[in-house]
């Protein structure tokens, strides 16, 4: 790997060492090799993006930097001399400090506890608390990184929880900060600012490493930016010298297609009529408050929202497998929120076809072959029966076309679900669905953990079934894919629908804002008041992503 | 594509763990200073040797068949069915009244009776813990063993004070008429000119238990139930997304499951006590456990695995006859047969994974395209 070049500028100007240089890392976990010969430098006080698709071995190189695997083969080297990093306590000695993905923070203690977890000086508290809350208020002060100390996390908002953590690596005295894919739980305002704070930290000097599937990130933060790919590092570029169909392309190993090609809707008949739906969960909380909405033939209506607001209650109720409070309508019959009648098998018989927000929960039986999930959800079906025994053969033969026609790689129905890579399971998941017929397709993060060339695959489907005059319910966390694919948007907070939109007449930063709760979009909006209503909504943000 | 093929996987596995149980059993018997090759070799003799010693390891197997499958069936669903010896206890209920209070005119008619009668009071038995699991979420493992003293105190004062003939001392029921009597091997093996011992207990219901492992594995494979109820099994929250209803799945798996304990008692009750005693079952719904894990659930492995724990069944009575190695002893090494292939299945599977791997690795030296998912 030929990275020297691009480096040059940082190796010339300031002769000092990498902040993080590995050397030739390799890791396999069974058959599995998770990281072929990875060699990477980042100079210090810089922004380095490490982009790939999921399981291109991402997290499992930065595990490897935190102590939490050992390398098969490799070194690892800080600030010029060589380091084992045998575990995280080893890690954050050496500076590194780890923001991960799902936070590990204890939701019942307050901001200050949090930070000292783990790193009390005595056997008594308070001189600790005391020390720790100095601390953190001048690191507050430098780094523009505001926390209410006191607070308890579990009631504050998920950008505040993420401060909390950054501030937890700093505490430690960390010069390196990884952070794993920060902005999954982030509203686009809320992103920004974490960026402004990336961008401060960076400016004291701070290394950082960046790990994220979404270019606009990389493009807008980082200085390097290495591309993986099925665990090998493609290639490592300057940010400024590249562009996202490069950066693409680099990850997926061929051109592709960024964009959704799709002709305008013709929307017709209204489908399904959802009015008043409320969802209560088993704590009582109202997880859906009252919910109108229609979606009509040969549209795509597009769900947009921070996980947890309530899309996958809305997704559930429709699915049948929660019940729920209010009238729902398709094609001018009600369906049955509660009851007998109210689970996946009267829904589908309805002509409702679901692809569930998290195929490997509940869209796949994991240990299933390919050809068992296909049926799985119509095994009632009576062209797959044969008497009181299910017909086997059959349903081998509609999977082996099912799976030629969707691209199923490998084309193998007697391949277990668990097998295939996130990708191809979501496509077996799609062509069960689509090739029923459905008037309705429900479909919940379509393409979450999918790799790019995928992506492109499944949103043509998507399309192509709207223009078979279908009408679908699209949930997604991703607002581009929401912008992409919508023929009309309704944002979610808070199990409420707070308006909607058409994709060509809004953008990220008023969708941002009705994601926030903020509905008089026209005027401007400080992040504290984006985070202040957040907080207080009752979803899990944790619960989704 | 998994790690290992897969007859590693259903042959190697077990058996390697059976040898390295009968290892540490050698080193036992070595210890208290007797001679474990004539050990081995008076347990064959003793249980595979003669008609008769086939004949006892055929019953205890059928026992254990009934109860492998019980446990099994209940393991499909992710369900723990500890309750197979109340199960079977009612089971033994059900043959004693069935058998006792309608006047069977022949002995198959009875046997069918009789199969119904344990079948119900079994699946009954298991029906109340399958209840509380689904709708209240007792657990189900706390609720069967709680059943299994209910069950034991409930055939007490059945016995004692309804079933039991005036003036016997004995807690036990009368012995059944004449007509309920089932056909032993020995019988069913004579017209065909083969002779086989008088003496042994193995009956019909050994045809029964063959015919019920075919009948399950049908269920399993190739239903609608038994692919819910797999489904089940591996994800619940799938499973609701499908619409398959967890209350419903939970309720069929436990009524089948303690059905099929229950009917054990047309092998130990009516096959060969021919009367109701008192703990009948002889522990044999706690080795249906380890039966169903041996036989990774599987209806033929639950019967090669019974057939394997009939022998030592056998074999530790006879060896406990002979020798001056004790009875204690010879639960002990049956408790190492259990412990080996049941709970430190891993203990041989992990390390047996890594040679298949690396034997795998030094054939192909380019990996095959995988996906890296498991690694993030």
């Amino acid at each position: 790997m030929s990275n020297e070049a691009t480096l040059e500028r940082q190796a010339t100007a300031a002769p000092v060492a990498p902040a993080i240089e590995l050397k030739g890392i390799s890791k396999s976990f069974g058959p599995v090799q998770a990281n072929k010969d990875i060699s990477i430098r980042v100079m210090p006080g810089t922004i380095h993006g490490i982009i790939g698709e999921n399981g291109a071995g991402k997290s499992t190189l930065m595990s490897i930097l935190y102590g939490f695997y050992k390398a098969d083969k490799g070194e690892i080297w800080i600030n010029g001399t060589k380091t084992e990093i045998p575990d995280s306590q080893a890690a954050i000695a050496a500076g590194i400090g780890m923001v991960f993905q799902h936070f590990k923070l204890v939701e019942n203690f307050t901001v200050l506890e949090n930070i000292i977890l783990g790193a009390e000086d005595g056997r008594l508290l308070k001189p600790s608390l005391a020390k720790a809350r100095r601390s953190l208020i001048e690191l507050a002060e430098d780094y523009g990184l505001n926390v209410e100390p006191d607070a308890l996390v579990q009631d504050i908002g998920v950008g505040m929880q993420q401060r909390v953590e950054i501030l937890k690596a700093l505490y430690r005295q960390a010069d390196i900060l990884i952070l794993d894919e920060p902005t999954g739980v982030l509203t686009p305002a809320e992103a920004d600012q974490l960026f402004r704070i990336l961008g401060r930290l960076r400016s004291e000097g701070k290394t950082i490493i960046l790990i994220t599937h979404k270019l606009r990130e990389i493009m807008e933060i980082t200085d390097t930016v290495s591309v993986m790919r099925r665990g090998e590092m493609t290639a490592t570029v300057k940010t400024s010298e590249t562009s996202p169909p490069e950066l693409a392309e680099l990850m997926v190993g061929r051109k592709v297609l960024l964009r959704v090609d799709k002709k305008p809707a013709t929307p017709g008949d209204v489908v399904l009529d959802i009015k008043g739906l409320k969802v209560v969960d088993d704590k009582g909380v109202e997880r859906l408050r009252g919910i109108d909405l229609q979606v009509r033939a040969g549209e795509i209506v597009g769900i947009a929202g921070v996980a947890g607001n309530g899309q996958s209650e809305l997704l559930e109720v429709l699915g049948g497998y929660a019940d729920g409070i209010g009238t729902v309508t398709l094609n001018g019959k009600p369906l049955d929120l509660t009851g007998r009648h109210s689970d996946g098998k009267s829904r589908r018989n309805r002509g409702i076809a679901h692809v569930p927000e998290d195929r490997q929960r509940e869209g796949l039986i994991m240990d299933y072959q390919a050809w068992e999930n296909t049926a799985f959800g119509y095994h009632h079906d009576p062209h797959y029966r044969a008497g009181i025994l299910m017909n086997n053969a059959a349903i081998r033969e509609d999977t082996a076309e099912k799976m030629e026609r969707f691209d199923v790689r490998p084309p193998n129905p007697k391949l277990a679900a668990k097998n295939f890579s996130g990708g191809n399971q979501q496509k077996i998941v799609l062509a069960r669905e689509i090739e029923r017929n459905p008037d309705l397709l429900l479909i919940g993060q379509p393409t979450r953990g999918v790799d790019i060339g995928a992506i492109e695959f499944i949103h043509q489907q998507i399309v192509a079934l709207r223009d078979q005059g279908k009408a679908i319910l699209l949930v997604s966390v991703e607002l581009e894919e929401i912008l992409a694919l919508s023929d009309r948007i309704a944002v979610m907070f808070d199990g409420k629908i707070m308006g909607e939109r058409l994709p060509d007449k809004t953008d990220e930063k008023e969708l941002g804002l009705l994601m926030a709760g903020i509905t008089d979009t026209d005027t401007p909006h400080s992040v504290e008041e984006i985070e202040e209503n957040l907080a207080h909504t009752h979803g899990d943000p944790h619960k989704e992503i | 594509m998994d790690v290992m093929p897969k007859w590693a996987e259903v042959v190697l596995v077990p058996l390697i763990s059976l040898l390295l149980a009968a290892v540490i059993s050698a080193l036992v018997i070595l210890a208290i200073g007797e001679d474990p090759v004539a050990a081995v070799k008076l347990m064959i003799t003793g249980a595979l040797g003669s008609t008769y010693g086939w004949g006892y390891t055929l019953y205890y197997a059928t026992n254990f068949i009934f109860t492998g499958l019980a446990v099994a069936i209940a393991f499909h669903a992710r369900l723990f069915n500890i309750g197979g010896e109340g199960q079977a206890m009612l089971g033994g209920l059900g043959v004693a009244i069935a058998c006792l209070f309608i006047p069977w005119p022949h002995w198959s008619l009875a046997l069918i009776g009789a199969a119904v009668m344990a079948g119900l009071l079994g699946a009954a038995w298991a029906a109340v813990p399958a209840w509380l699991q689904a709708k209240r979420g007792s657990h189900i493992v706390i609720t069967t063993i709680m059943f299994n003293f209910i069950a034991a105190a409930l055939l007490n004062y059945v016995l004692v004070n309804l079933l039991r003939p005036k003036g016997q001392m004995d807690p036990a029921t009368a012995r059944f008429p004449e007509a309920t009597n089932l056909p032993t091997l020995h019988d069913i093996l004579a017209p065909f000119g083969i002779a086989f011992s008088k003496a042994a207990p193995a009956n019909v219901s050994f045809v029964v238990a063959i015919a019920a492992c075919f009948v399950l594995w049908l269920l399993i494979w190739r239903t609608r139930l038994g692919y819910e109820i797999r489904a089940y099994g591996h994800s619940e929250s799938a499973a609701k997304y499908a619409g398959i209803s967890p209350v419903k799945i939970t309720m069929i798996t436990m009524i089948i499951s303690g059905a099929l304990a229950g009917m054990m008692a047309i092998n130990n009750v009516m096959g060969e006590a021919e009367r109701l005693v008192l703990n009948s079952t002889e522990g044999a719904g706690f080795i249906g456990i380890a039966v169903a894990l041996m036989g990774r659930s599987h209806p033929v492995g639950v019967f090669l695995a019974a057939i394997l724990f009939g022998f030592l069944y056998q074999g530790g009575a006879e060896l406990a006859l002979w020798t001056s190695i004790p009875r204690e002893l010879i639960i002990v090494i049956q408790a190492l047969v259990i412990l080996f292939t049941g709970a430190l299945d891993n203990m041989v599977r992990m390390p047996l994974e890594k040679i298949f791997l690396a034997v795998r690795r030094a054939r192909a030296p380019k990996p095959e395209r995988k996906p890296v998912e498991s690694a993030e």
